[in-house]
């Protein structure tokens, strides 16, 4: 089993991508003989290229994912240079860990609720302020340009690159080096650009290639959040998956092919701004110049840190106002009439327990996969070398290039809509995310416990039950947390795996935002937000009551 | 432009079972379906004694709460009754359905498909029927079958196409629209007034995406009114689409700039426009449900001020339909469940304007009198129409025609 274990681990996670891939690929280019293609063609692409708003999609999608990435890593790096600070230090970690916790389509339509005409902020400022009785036709929501959209994705992708620059800096003792650049006279702000991010970027690298892919093919959110007439690419390839007219399918697979070409251009664009910035960065340091103590920098980024966290906690706090809503007019600040009737609604319990089960069960499995993994590196001493880089392809293929060939393949297979293929299909983005949260603190395990073990006569096995796991205990829990919290989120694994069968929270959530009961889909999403906070605090709260009666591992 | 037919496109069902053949030939050989009662019965009930434990996967748009609601009492009852267990698929589109027995049909799954009874309606049905990924005939399997009002309600033609039996009716809908009282005073009677109504009160107005199928009835709508000759509307739209059609556009441009948003955005569907109502966004909506105002005052889904109205010149109106899958792995109990939903009992409680005001689809003069008495209106309700208010429905132009309404719609609004 043991020396299996990365085959296992990475045929778990390629065998769906590249079998789905495939799926994707042959009738983007006229051939699916169940639906009449037994010949190359290009028609599909010319059908593609002849649907109305084509253009506009791929601008829309183009724009908002570069913007999204852009913003987010600009403002996750303001906010790591400002957090030396401890007034700012604080703000962060007390930001970080909701709105990581939060899965992107709660956030979303949280802020829907928040921003919109008729949202809690318009309700707020109404009529006192703005005099409006009525919500103005403002598209501060859904508008054509993607604002929202835009927004909706920084709300979420600014914590997960502030959490991997956290433990880059970590990692790269790079505080050391500006330290030493401090005592040259350099001024925070342009040490950090000249000597810290050139020493995090090699581990920044993957996180931002995941966010530059997500947001370029996000669908959830773009479904809450984004225009709909034209939607971005990903959404639009998703209805002509969805389309009444079977031939659509054609046309659908290019475009999904097209996706996953702009994603990978996208990624290619990332290469090359790299180089150009170590470039400028290089000619930058040769100038001398000290840079200021960044006073009015700190302060912007003190602004952006509190409209987060405002933006954050609004969505959070419109959510559980609306779920316990009676009737709720504009402009009223808060519901005329209270019910808790949305939380007894018996729509939720379904997709609640499915969320819990596909859920745990992913994790659990990614976690098997993941520990054998690492235990037979520390075994054998060998590390992955490039394969490392596999795990990522989950994260940069846009996951509508191979989830409706996948979808395909469990079909033949007699396996869609039953529990493997969800199963499966989550453990694909579950395993990346456990994997990398367990690999580290595993790797930093003192050997000589096991070599102590091993000399007193216990086989490998019983070194590994007795030792390593009982050590491992809470990295193993939080790597679980994480993967439970990436499972809680997933909406088209689920929407394509289940067969449609299968709600979660998170395809209910987005069903209900599009309509139906605003009360119902805000606990929907509340309810999908506060799972992963529930397995964070186990896997905080668990480790501590186990070590209760070992100072050591307590302090750990 | 009509839309070529791209070459993989299949123009004939790709496998034929000859019991399907078979038994369409037997129905239509008895169209008197008294004449095989006693044969037709026997068969009722060993399909009743299939059906007994299985599950059945009744996918069904998801978009209506009330609609849930109802489908999940007709799980209880049918539990109750035959032990089935309705597994209710929620679908943002039906056309979700239709690809996944698309999907199943290219993996050569042609038994235990996942898809058993799927509700249904004009394209999508159009699009399963000619690529026979249907099974029936069923209809008049349905011991029910036979209280089904055939000549008066449009209870066997799909969008002017005929079911020929492999779709079963299960309600009926009725274009209305909804106003909020407190803000239109006088509603617009016609769909050239509704234009006028809305340049007058810009941003007021707004229909879901004509992709959604309450968007393209709102332009269906305008086409019965506006077309040069509303009886070319019941055959297949072909080199008559332009001329047919060129009214309905000139009207929609001119009303674009005056929707919500400008008519750059809009709305998903059908409650998305009522929470655009209940928010006060907009004063005015269309809707498929003449009772749709009363149960959603009641639901505190929309203010009490709201009034339902309709044109002068009457509406569209159409029946939904259920179908089976011709891989479906639970058949029998599909048809079990379809036949409850056809029963007296089924009927009026979908009727009752309270739970979903949907009119029934039964002859009522061929019901005993207690069945009858079930659909008495228990009271006038304010916000309700009448059904001598209501009229008699238009009917729905052939499918065809929704197909390029949207297609044209989205190529000359959308891009």
């Amino acid at each position: 089993m043991i020396p299996l274990a990365p085959v296992l681990l990475l045929a778990a996670m390629l065998v769906p991508i590249g079998a789905g891939l495939a799926a994707t690929v042959l009738p983007a280019f006229g051939w699916l003989p169940a639906l009449g293609g037994h010949a190359p063609s290009l028609q599909p692409w010319r059908d593609l290229l002849a649907s109305p708003g084509l253009g506009r999609a791929v601008a829309l999608t183009i724009g908002t994912g570069l913007a999204a990435t852009t913003a987010s890593f600009a403002v996750a790096l303001a906010l790591a240079v400002a957090a030396r600070r401890p007034a700012m230090a604080r703000v962060v970690t007390a930001l970080l860990a909701p709105l990581l916790a939060t899965p992107h389509a709660a956030m979303a339509i949280g802020l829907g609720f928040l921003i919109a005409p008729s949202g809690w902020l318009a309700r707020l400022l109404s009529p006192w302020l703005t005099g409006w009785s009525t919500p103005p036709d403002l598209a501060t929501v859904q508008d054509p340009w993607g604002i929202a959209l835009t927004v909706g994705l920084c709300l979420k992708e600014i914590p997960y690159l502030l959490l991997a620059i956290l433990a880059a800096l970590a990692q790269a003792d790079a505080m050391a080096a500006r330290r030493v650049a401090a005592a040259l006279g350099y001024g925070p702000w342009r040490a950090w650009a000249l000597v810290v991010l050139p020493r995090i970027w090699p581990q920044m690298r993957l996180p931002v290639m995941a966010v530059l892919a997500f947001s370029l093919s996000v669908v959830d959110v773009a479904l809450i959040l984004g225009p709909s007439a034209p939607p971005t690419l990903a959404v639009m390839v998703l209805r002509l998956f969805a389309d009444a007219d079977l031939a659509r399918w054609f046309p659908a697979c290019a475009g999904a092919l097209l996706l996953a070409g702009i994603v990978a251009a996208g990624l290619g664009l990332l290469l090359l701004i790299e180089r150009v910035a170590a470039r400028i960065g290089t000619a930058a340091s040769r100038t001398g110049r000290r840079g200021g103590t960044g006073s009015a920098a700190d302060a912007a980024s003190m602004c952006a840190a509190i409209l987060l966290a405002l933006l954050g906690a609004g969505a959070l706090a419109v959510l559980a106002l609306w779920s316990f809503a009676g009737a709720w007019r504009f402009p009223d600040v808060l519901p005329a009439r209270w019910s808790a009737a949305a939380w007894q609604a018996p729509m939720l319990r379904g997709p609640l327990l499915a969320t819990i089960g596909i859920g745990l069960a992913a994790t659990i499995l990614a976690l098997l996969l993941a520990a054998l993994c690492l235990e037979r590196e520390q075994r054998t001493g060998t590390r992955p070398g490039r394969s490392l880089a596999l795990l990522y392809l989950p994260l940069l293929v846009p996951q509508i290039a191979f989830l409706s060939g996948f979808q395909q393949m469990l079909v033949r297979a007699n396996l869609d809509g039953g529990a493997l293929a969800l199963v499966w299909s989550h453990l694909v983005f579950v395993l990346p995310y456990v994997f990398l949260s367990l690999a580290d603190p595993w790797r930093a395990l003192d050997p000589r416990l096991a070599r102590a073990a091993a000399g007193l006569g216990a086989s490998p096995a019983r070194v590994l039950l007795r030792i390593t796991l009982p050590l491992m205990l809470r990295p193993l829990l939080a790597a679980g947390a994480v993967g439970f919290a990436v499972s809680a989120g997933l909406y088209l694994p689920t929407l394509f795996a289940g067969a449609g069968r299968v709600a979660t929270l998170a395809t209910e959530a987005v069903t209900l935002s599009s309509g139906g009961d605003r009360r119902i889909g805000a606990a929907s999403a509340l309810l999908q937000a506060m799972l992963p906070l529930l397995a964070y605090a186990a896997a905080i709260l668990l480790p501590a009551w186990t070590a209760r009666h070992r100072r050591g591992m307590a302090l750990q | 432009m009509p839309r070529r037919r791209p070459f993989y496109r299949c123009r004939e069902p790709l496998e034929w079972d000859p019991r399907m053949t078979l038994a369409r030939r037997t129905v239509l050989a008895t169209a008197a379906a008294s004449l095989a009662f006693p044969a037709r019965a026997a068969d009722w009930t060993s399909i009743e004694q299939a059906a007994r434990g299985k599950p059945v996967f009744w996918n069904a748009w998801a978009g209506d709460d009330r609609t849930n609601a109802f489908i999940a009492w007709v799980g209880e009852q049918v539990r109750a009754s035959h032990a089935i267990d309705v597994h209710h698929v929620r679908l943002r589109d039906t056309s979700e359905a239709v690809a996944r027995v698309v999907a199943e049909k290219a993996a050569g799954r042609t038994e235990g498909g996942s898809v058993d009874l799927v509700w249904i309606n004009g394209p999508n049905f159009l699009s399963m029927k000619e690529q026979g990924l249907l099974f029936g005939p069923v209809l008049d399997t349905l011991p029910n079958a036979a209280l089904v009002e055939r000549v008066t309600k449009p209870t066997v033609v799909d969008f002017t196409v005929p079911t020929e039996g492999f779709e079963i009716p299960w309600r009926m809908a009725r274009v209305v629209f909804i106003a909020d009282g407190a803000r239109v005073k006088q509603p617009p009677r016609s769909m050239a007034a509704l234009g006028a109504w809305a340049t007058a009160n810009p941003g007021r107005l707004a229909h879901p995406h004509p992709r959604n199928f309450l968007g393209a009835t709102f332009l269906k709508q305008a086409l019965v009114e506006l077309a040069p000759d509303r009886a070319a509307l019941a055959s297949p739209a072909g080199e008559n689409f332009t001329v047919m059609t060129a009214p309905l556009w000139a009207w929609y441009t001119t009303l674009r700039p005056a929707l919500w948003r400008r008519g750059t955005n809009f709305p998903e569907g059908g409650a998305a426009l009522r929470a655009l109502l209940n928010d006060g966004e907009i004063d005015i909506m269309i809707s498929f449900n003449p009772a749709e105002a009363v149960s959603a005052i009641a639901s505190g889904t929309l203010p009490p001020t709201v009034r339902t109205f309709m044109p002068d010149g009457g509406t569209i109106g159409n029946c939904s339909f259920n179908a089976i899958a011709f891989n479906a792995a639970n058949r029998e109990a599909a048809m079990v469940l379809a036949n409850f939903l056809l029963s007296p009992v089924a009927q009026a409680r979908a009727a009752d304007p309270e739970i979903l005001g949907s009119p029934t689809v039964l002859a009522l003069d061929r019901l005993p009198q207690a069945d009858r008495a079930r659909f008495a209106a228990a009271r006038p309700i304010p916000a309700l129409l009448t059904d001598a208010e209501l009229g008699p429905a238009l009917p729905e132009p052939h499918p065809t025609w929704m197909t390029r309404l949207t297609a044209e719609w989205e190529r000359r609004f959308a891009a």
